[in-house]
């Protein structure tokens, strides 16, 4: 499954960490905008596999985007992508969207009380050096296991539906699982690129 | 959605396991859990008791910001879908409208329980002592923080050496130890420790001397007591 993605690379991650750094620093609209024309889309289609209307999704997607600007400051290219970043906001909001009774306030991304994250395994490496190696590493995955993956972050099930609606037992879809992430880590770790 | 399906992950997180993440200690949060909550396939009170553990716990940390690269990766190659074409401006409206300082920050909550983990913190919305403490048993109080479709996370104050009486779950409960420490058949758990039960766990989680122990707990069904003392108490405890 190739994709044509033009502005996908090294530079283009680049590019968009000096983004997020620019709504930081000067509250840059236009820099936000550039965020917005690549990612909004990409936020729509996360939501929009959850089973929520094209409206809902708009409407979370608006959420996330406000997030981003708000959060902006709170973004580090030392520790994650900008892909990643987004991702937790996201996935935030749909663990908030998903609660039938939103109040109390659920903020998930409020920081730690120990400062530095023990460098996992994605973590000793540069954030940028990291995503080209796991987008290499993802696409290297044999069908079942990238599906899989797909699965589990995309919709809106646990390991046990995954299983029911596979038709596969539980524990075969977990080794799977845990065969695909550790098959990640090993890449991440040791540079391999797939290609 | 519910915890049910992590049940079966507890024989492996205390033998050890072949799980990726070298997740071996009780006190940490399932490989699967983890990997949930970075899809965001958890409940409210489920993903409150994991942002919470992962305040204290850097390792758990690691794991999870691993988990969420992989989760960036799948969104960098997700196949887009066009927005409605006024919604940019129609952000942008917003962020006009929003205050100055309008940043969600840890510096904007009151400096009382610090010690607590934000995300804990600003769901209570309130200092601990300004909370709507309910007696629940001798030398133990309880408050509702969350609860989302059966489940239910409630904070316990146990008193100095008080224990909660043997019990085993319906479903699966996770309790974080967030001060103080309690010893029960499965271990010993201090500030930051998770611990994991279900049906096949009866335990009586009895307080360390010489402070209070401060718990959250997150259960998918009402507590089933055993003994003598849960019999007479189970037809009334408020959940
Ligand atoms: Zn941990």
């Amino acid at each position: 499954m190739e994709r044509e993605r033009p502005q996908a690379g090294r530079d283009a991650q680049a590019d968009l960490s000096d983004l997020v750094e620019a709504v930081a620093r000067t509250r840059d609209r236009a820099a936000f905008a550039h965020l917005f024309e690549h990612y909004a889309p990409r936020i729509k289609a996360y939501f929009l596999r959850l089973t929520v209307s094209g409206a809902e999704a708009d409407e979370l997607v608006q959420e996330a985007m406000l997030a981003v600007w708000r959060r902006a400051e709170t973004y580090d290219r030392r520790q994650s992508s900008v892909a990643t970043w987004i991702f937790t906001i996201a996935r935030n909001k749909r663990i908030d969207a998903l609660r039938r009774n939103r109040r109390p306030d659920l903020d998930l991304n409020a920081p730690g009380l120990v400062p530095e994250p023990e460098p996992g395994a994605f973590q000793q490496l540069e954030a940028r050096e990291t995503a080209a190696r796991l987008k290499a590493a993802v696409a290297g995955l044999p069908d079942e296991q990238r599906e899989l993956l797909d699965l589990a972050f995309f919709q809106d099930i646990s390991h046990r539906d995954i299983a029911r609606s596979r038709g596969l037992p539980l524990g075969t879809v977990k080794s799977r699982l845990r065969l695909a992430l550790a098959r990640l880590r090993q890449a991440v770790a040791e540079g391999e690129d797939g290609s | 959605m519910g915890m049910a399906q992590h049940t079966d992950d507890l024989g492996e997180g205390s033998t050890g396991g072949d799980a990726g993440g070298g997740v071996a200690s009780g006190h940490h949060l399932p490989e699967a859990v983890l990997l949930d909550y970075a899809a965001g396939a958890i409940s409210g009170p489920t993903a409150l008791l994991v942002a919470s553990h992962l305040a204290f716990c850097a390792r758990c940390r690691g794991d999870a910001a691993s988990l969420d690269a992989v989760g960036g990766t799948l969104l960098a190659e997700i196949e887009p879908a066009a927005v409605a074409p006024a919604l940019l401006h129609s952000v942008l409206a917003r962020i006009d409208e929003m205050p100055v300082t309008a940043a969600p920050s840890p510096q904007n909550l009151a400096p009382a329980d610090a010690d607590l983990p934000a995300p804990l913190r600003r769901a209570l919305g309130r200092p601990l002592g300004r909370l709507a403490w309910k007696p629940f048993l001798p030398g133990l109080r309880q408050v509702r923080v969350l609860a989302d479709k059966g489940d239910v996370a409630r904070l316990m104050l146990i008193r100095p050496g008080a224990a909660f009486p043997r019990h085993t779950h319906g479903g699966l409960e996770l309790t974080l130890v967030l001060r103080g420490g309690y010893s029960d058949e499965i271990g010993r758990f201090r500030a930051g420790d998770v611990s994991v039960a279900d049906g096949s766990v009866r335990h009586r989680p009895k307080a360390d001397p010489g402070e209070d122990c401060l718990c959250l707990l997150v259960s998918e069904a009402p507590l089933r007591l055993t003994g003598w003392i849960g019999r007479w108490f189970n037809p009334v405890i408020p959940f």
